[in-house]
């Protein structure tokens, strides 16, 4: 069931009130008093900010009229909304069936026991948040994952445990 | 040198695969040699086995070169575009001689990737050049009429390509016989079936194919505006689509008075999923346009009654759409000589799994699976023994090998249990257990329950207990009747089809591979050799050198042992991956 309720950890006060909101502004007139604007608004809000912060929920709600409700029902439905920050880099391991077929289970226990997180969760240093995803539409080259915007096909466990170790070490740098 | 036309598959797998260092070496090499000739970014053959792809066109004819690295583009453009001499060892298609690969293509006809892999698909002239935007221009100049134009499409027999089946032309008629002054149009391009990829490879090939389609019917049917509701995790369709709306607009293919005639206003926007499988579902799509939470609605009133915002609308998927064109422009039998007496004209379906020539094939409606398996896909990748094809995804069945000459069309596919679906293939050879395959798919449907209806929300989720009990030594007896009676409550009372056909691979596995589920209850054994709990991998002493292989490729380091000595592997450790029993060149480690 996609219904979940997600935790926001209070943690980093600091870094919320940091966050600008006036940059929401023009997403919020782009859409203004159209209708089924709920879902593009969160959209771009996510693409903004990275994640949507229960304070972006209120400025919008404020602004707009939207109801907290709907907003946050919309919100923990859909897959792609993120409550929470993600890391620098989203590793999205492809698990749709040519996938799984060709062991992509493999690849997600590879990179759980190389970066010590499990699905879903965030290195400590920010650097990788690790997903496992439905279909990517790259079957043809299972098993695959995307790193960024960047798909990577035919992985073995090591190779990409690799991919991503070359990364971090161009991160150090 | 006569005029040369350089053409580069950049579709999502393309890239994936490598194909924007072949452009860029050859946009490079282009630029430093000062050479003249036409360089164009593509969309996908189908041949996806041979990524990235890379074809040279010159006066002689086409040669399309496979899996091109950066040392075989310079071999090709040193030799072949700038000498004019085709590297003829790399080519796996031409239509001057016959390649290894030249089974691939016997058998295929092409009509909904007509245009893929062979038209700048960010170009709106290149699309015009290859008869587009011809029918709706044939309809407004010879004044077709809307019934006109219906019926053509009710002649030609297409049904549904997103897995219904239903009869489009009749689709229509509903959406023309509703009177309204605001109509919709819906494509639905949220192909979320995993291991189905036609719709992404068209929307990225050939979108004014698409929009066209959207056209034609928005005529049809009296509609002021069109939606396509595509999957966020298509950002390259996505990008495609805006391109090819912004030059149709440019063109008045889309807007106020289109192609010229007084009050044909239309225009199309795209929506973005968010990531829900069940918008898929027609009802649930439109909640989705409308902001909501996509969850199905009851039907009726059907979406041709009310749909979107509570007006008429014609909801089709884009392999539809895509067909419409062509229809139009060469008549309904163009479409229906191919085909069977209730499922015409061709498919597209997408090859995965483990098969020899994964892509995308098109082929008239009725062909074996053994014929696309055996002599489209060359057969099972490594020769290993063929155990069943996958049709449908989570919605569809298994069909086993001894069934394999079973003719693909949608009565014939839904009396195995499985169903058509939007034509994705999975083939699964020996090593693949089918209770997994079941255990898999339930994992998928029950996470992507809307959570509406009790028995989907809640008996979904039973299912995968039991499925996760079974695959892991826990089964107990009476288990599979358990399944069973699961399985037709769910499909009995749930309102939209994720929970009515969600329990199918459950069912169909049962039914055909009985024997399986009842060796993981009763023996407590994976015959398949897949089930992780049930399985062990050991060193055989006396086979092992040494050679430290194994070890060195686990990804876990759960090997241990010196050079030249005996190895052993930590079971607490071992994550069961295999690799280091596909390693071992001595058949040292044993599966148990």
């Amino acid at each position: 069931m996609r219904i979940q309720r997600v935790e926001i950890k209070q943690d980093n006060k600091v870094e919320i009130s940091k966050i600008n909101f006036m940059k929401l502004d023009p997403i919020i007139e782009k859409f203004r008093n159209k209708r089924g604007n709920l879902i593009p608004i969160l959209q771009e809000t996510q693409n903004t900010l990275g994640y949507i912060p229960k304070e972006a929920f209120e400025y919008i709600s404020e602004k707009t009229g939207l109801k907290l409700s709907d907003m946050y029902g919309v919100a923990t439905f859909y897959a792609q909304f993120r409550l929470k920050p993600a890391g620098k880099h989203v590793i999205k391991v492809c698990h749709g069936t040519a996938c799984h077929v060709q062991n992509a289970n493999t690849i997600t226990e590879s990179i759980i026991e190389s970066l010590k997180i499990n699905d879903g969760e965030t290195t400590p240093d920010n650097l990788f948040t690790l997903e496992s995803v439905a279909c990517l539409g790259c079957c043809s080259l299972a098993p695959v994952m995307m790193i960024d915007n960047e798909s990577y096909g035919k992985l073995t466990g090591k190779l990409a445990v690799n991919i991503i170790k070359e990364i971090q070490l161009k991160e150090k740098n | 040198m006569g005029k040369i036309k350089v053409l580069v598959g950049m579709a999502s797998c393309g890239i994936a695969a490598g194909a924007t260092k072949v452009y860029n070496k050859i946009s490079d090499l282009k630029k430093l040699e000062n050479l003249d000739f036409q360089l164009v970014k593509t969309g996908c053959t189908g041949m996806c086995f041979r990524e990235p792809l890379l074809e040279v066109i010159d006066s002689s004819g086409s040669f399309l070169y496979g899996e091109v690295d950066e040392k075989k583009t310079i071999e090709i453009f040193e030799k072949h575009i700038k000498n004019g001499e085709p590297v003829k060892e790399y080519v796996v298609k031409s239509e001057l001689f016959e390649t290894a690969d030249s089974p691939y293509f016997k058998g295929q006809i092409k009509t909904v990737l007509r245009n893929c892999g062979v038209i700048d698909p960010e170009n709106i002239n290149d699309y015009e050049k290859h008869n587009g935007y011809k029918a709706i221009k044939k309809i407004i100049e010879k004044e077709t009429s809307p019934e006109e134009v219906i019926q053509t499409i009710i002649d030609s027999g297409l049904r549904g390509r997103g897995g219904g089946g239903f009869l489009t032309g009749n689709k229509w008629k509903f959406a023309f016989n509703n009177k309204s002054d605001e109509k919709y149009i819906i494509c639905n391009a949220d192909e979320g079936d995993p291991g189905a990829f036609m719709d992404r490879s068209v929307l990225e090939g050939d979108p004014h194919a698409v929009l066209e389609g959207m056209i034609i019917a928005a005529y049809a049917i009296g509609a002021t505006d069109g939606v396509i509701y595509c999957r966020a995790e298509y950002p390259l369709a996505i990008v495609r689509l805006n391109i090819a709306l912004t030059q149709a607009r440019e063109k008045n293919y889309l807007g106020k008075n289109i192609f010229g005639k007084n009050g044909f206003n239309f225009d199309i926007h795209v929506k973005e999923g968010a990531g829900a499988f069940v918008c898929g579902e027609e009802t649930a799509l439109m909640a989705s346009v409308e902001g909501e939470r996509g969850m199905p609605r009851r039907r009726p009133p059907f979406p041709a009654v009310s749909g979107l915002w509570k007006k008429p609308t014609n909801i089709n998927n884009v392999e539809t759409y895509a067909n419409v064109s062509s229809i139009i422009l060469n008549g309904a039998e163009s479409f229906n000589k191919y085909g069977t007496e209730k499922s015409k004209g061709t498919k597209v379906f997408a090859l995965t799994g483990k098969i020899k020539h994964g892509g995308l094939v098109e082929v008239p409606m009725g062909i074996s699976i053994h014929d696309i398996i055996f002599k489209l896909g060359g057969g099972i990748q490594d020769d290993k023994k063929f155990k069943a094809v996958q049709l449908g995804g989570p919605s569809g069945g298994c069909i086993p090998d001894y069934m394999s000459d079973t003719k693909v069309d949608y009565d014939s596919v839904n009396a195995t249990g499985a169903i058509m679906g939007s034509g994705g293939m999975v083939v699964m050879d020996e090593t693949t257990c089918m209770v997994d395959m079941a255990r898999f798919f339930l994992d998928f449907t029950q996470k992507e329950s809307c959570g509406k209806c009790t028995f989907c929300r809640i008996g979904t989720k039973r299912m995968l207990e039991i499925l996760n009990r079974i695959t892991e030594g826990e089964g107990r007896e009476g288990d599979i009747e358990l399944l069973e009676e699961l399985a037709v409550q769910i499909k009995d009372s749930s309102l939209c089809g994720l929970g009515q056909t969600a329990p199918n691979p459950v069912l169909t596995t049962i039914k055909y591979y009985r024997h399986e589920y009842e060796a993981h209850i009763k023996n407590k054994k994976c015959p398949a050799f897949n089930c992780k709990k049930l399985i062990t991998y050991t060193v055989l002493e006396d086979k092992c050198t040494g050679c430290v292989v194994c070890a060195k490729n686990c990804p876990v380091n759960a090997i241990t042992g010196e050079r030249k000595k005996v190895h052993f592997i930590s079971q607490d450790v071992c994550i069961k991956c295999g690799v280091c029993y596909n390693k071992c060149k001595f058949d040292a480690i044993k599966l148990s």
